[in-house]
């Protein structure tokens, strides 16, 4: 659908998306969720995709590790992880890919580890697995993990369930269990939202210095801004399965060309205008099995013109690096 | 969606104020609850200390925001103030009468005159009832008869921005979190309540929508009169809509100051924690360093003395042997308290200011 960036194109790029479509069976047909996304994550770099509920990011983000065939959802395109295409995978592959190679950092560490089975032996499980080491130097490396992910009195807290720690601690487990095998990218579906704020502060600091140091390639997913701005090298904003600004977190945080967009920062409550009016997004996100004609925004967007109801508008970029898919900026651009 | 509120007849009476504009609308005094859990058939009785010795005051026309983490008590303390939950022990006076005191009951006013609003839209309607027969049913509880209650739900909910035409005999499956939520506000307010009690409103809901349900929020307090307690963990939310914040750590006040004086200049170790744990909404100026580490402790066995001195930067001796009472700041306005030995003059604390009481 669009022409990828010349330099995203680069051989180190450890993710690439081309053309993702995912579509899950409801009621007779299919409903699309995810409709022709691009993107790419080189190494060391941290794509946030920014978006609302029912937008499609956890989807993409399923996308990557393989999950979507099992559930029955139709894919189409191509996920590359280091060159190789996850969606052409067999079952197997996908299997050693998962843990491995990608690292899966979930909303609620409560539901994601094994509540029969102590920390640390879910963490020396994958170890053992994938890296075919013996259980005692397993366990020796979940120590250092712990280390890592700066848990307090590692060694008892690795003989804890998932039920005796805190949620803070809990989510630092989580992160040690995803860095495990060194994988070289790392997915995380909204690792903040669940907790308290002086938490959550920690939690991502901890991760941004963590992807840094080991020169991790990471995929984000928030709807929270401010979290975007803590974390993001490059932020994707989702709306109704596709990409419709791109660009590095300034651009897209600070000076952002598309009407949705600006609508979301404009949302945002900063406390400090108290009683003014906020801005408002009138209606809700489009039914995805009901989409309108041409710009799948365009129903509640204010700068809305004749044109946007007639052509989906393809990505174009306004700045280099900054892509928008948005009819107006296009002409304004003179593309 | 412009339906101005304060034109709708409405079929129950307006709750007449008693006091006069300087009598506080809320008063609560030494709230405690403590829930006991057992461990197991034969485990020992361990007691949650939920809320502990809550004071507060809304004052007529005021939103009182109430902020802090999980586990700290501020939804516990919405459902005192309420009376859904009996106290263990404490006072609650609306507009100068026994709202609630231990083995009261609350009577039929008092029902109608403090409404909630609960964070999970979804769970808090009736699954069986269509929206209108939901925002009916209080009145009609209160003798209405049926058919008028039924024309004034469609009232309120084409006042909510919810048209009848559309949205009159759906049921909550049929409509999304933000519109469920002008719902749950729709049902409070055919009560025509004094005080609104709002326990994270806006929390389940996207940006675009929790701005919308805020502006709502704002226009109905300005055409109702009414007074809110609003409690979130969101500090800009709290910022944006409250006249007045109250701080609570593991079911205690900590500090409790005007909006803006909090804002500007938070005096108890925590809210300066928690304010700079806020993302910056700046790619260019992020947190350098987290505030605070670790997560706040077990309510089940809180520390002693200041129940924040075990992550608190500035903790000493003091602090681990008494509670520090929550007293007005040393210089400031009286409406500004904080419980910290560092601010109570003469306390012992190397950081408090030196004592006044000897020039006397």
């Amino acid at each position: 659908m669009t022409v990828p960036a010349p330099c995203s194109a680069s051989s180190e790029a450890v993710l690439q998306i081309s053309d993702l479509n995912v579509a899950f069976r409801a009621g007779s047909g299919w409903l699309p969720v995810v409709r022709g996304i691009d993107m790419s994550v080189e190494r060391g770099r941290v794509l946030v995709l920014l978006g609302e509920s029912g937008s499609g990011k956890s989807v993409t983000l399923r996308a990557v590790v393989g999950l979507l065939q099992q559930e029955g959802a139709r894919v189409s395109g191509q996920v590359k992880v280091e060159g190789d295409d996850v969606t052409a995978m067999s079952q197997r592959e996908v299997l050693e890919l998962r843990g491995k190679r990608v690292g899966f950092i979930f909303q609620e560490p409560m539901t994601a580890l094994d509540p029969v089975f102590r920390i640390g032996e879910q963490i020396a499980e994958t170890i053992v697995r994938h890296r075919g080491a013996t259980w005692k130097e397993a366990q020796a490396r979940a120590k250092q993990l712990f280390d890592l992910v700066q848990i307090p009195s590692a060694e008892r807290r690795l003989r804890a369930y998932p039920s005796e720690l805190s949620g803070g601690l809990r989510q630092r487990a989580m992160i040690a269990m995803a860095m495990s095998c060194e994988p070289q990218l790392l997915l995380a579906d909204e690792p903040t939202t669940a907790l308290d704020a002086t938490v959550q502060i920690q939690v991502l600091l901890l991760l941004r210095e963590i992807q840094k140091e080991l020169g991790t390639a990471m995929v984000f997913v928030t709807h929270d801004l401010g979290v975007a701005a803590e974390i993001a090298d490059d932020v994707a904003v989702m709306y109704a399965g596709r990409i419709v600004e791109k660009g590095s977190a300034e651009q897209v945080l600070l000076a952002s060309r598309h009407p949705y967009t600006q609508a979301l920062t404009s949302c945002v409550v900063r406390g400090s205008y108290r009683d003014l009016a906020l801005g408002e997004l009138s209606g809700s996100p489009p039914d995805l099995s009901q989409l309108p004609p041409g710009c799948s925004f365009a129903p509640r967007c204010s700068q809305r013109v004749d044109e946007c109801g007639r052509v989906d508008p393809l990505g174009s970029e306004c700045h280099p690096r900054h892509m928008v898919s948005c009819v107006k900026v296009e002409a304004y651009a003179g593309l | 969606m412009s339906v101005d509120l304060a034109r709708l007849q409405a079929p129950l009476l307006q709750i007449p104020d008693r006091g006069g504009p300087a009598q506080p609308l809320l008063i609560a005094k030494g709230l405690r609850k403590w829930f006991s859990l057992s461990d197991g058939l034969f485990g020992s009785r361990t007691v949650v200390r939920a809320v502990d010795d809550l004071s507060l005051t809304v004052r007529k026309g005021e939103t009182v925001g109430i902020v802090g983490e999980s586990g700290c008590g501020k939804s516990t303390a919405a459902r005192l103030i309420s009376g859904i939950t009996p106290a263990d022990s404490g006072e609650v006076i609306l507009d100068g009468k026994t709202f609630w005191a231990p083995r009261t009951r609350i009577g039929a006013e008092g029902r109608r005159a403090i409404q909630m609003v609960f964070q999970d839209s979804a769970s808090s309607l009736n699954p069986r009832m269509t929206v209108t027969e939901t925002i009916a049913f209080g009145p009609r509880a209160h003798g209405v008869s049926s058919a008028k209650a039924h024309s004034y739900a469609l009232d309120l909910l084409a006042a909510v921005g919810l048209p009848p035409a559309r949205f009159a005999e759906r049921f909550p499956v049929q409509l999304s979190g933000g519109q469920r939520q002008r719902v749950n506000i729709a049902r409070a307010i055919a009560m025509r309540p004094r005080l609104l009690v709002l326990d994270e409103p806006v929390s389940a809901l996207d940006k675009s929508v929790e701005a919308q349900v805020l502006n709502l929020l704002v226009r109905m307090r300005q055409e109702l009169g009414l007074s809110y307690l609003f409690i979130s963990h969101d500090l800009n939310v709290v910022r944006y809509i409250s006249d007045r914040v109250v701080v609570m750590y593991l079911g205690q006040v900590v500090e409790e100051a005007s909006s803006d004086a909090l804002f500007a200049a938070p005096r108890h170790p925590y809210t300066q924690a928690l304010f700079a744990s806020k993302p910056s909404l700046d790619p260019r100026t992020r947190v350098a360093a987290a505030p605070l580490s670790g997560d706040p402790p077990d309510p089940v066995n809180p520390p002693s003395g200041c129940r924040f001195r075990t992550r608190c930067p500035i903790a000493e001796a003091i602090c681990a042997a008494t509670k520090p009472p929550l007293d007005p700041v040393p210089s400031g306005d009286d409406d500004h308290k904080v419980a910290c030995w560092a601010q109570v003059p003469g306390s012992g604390h190397t950081r408090a200011p030196a004592a006044v009481g000897a020039l006397q």
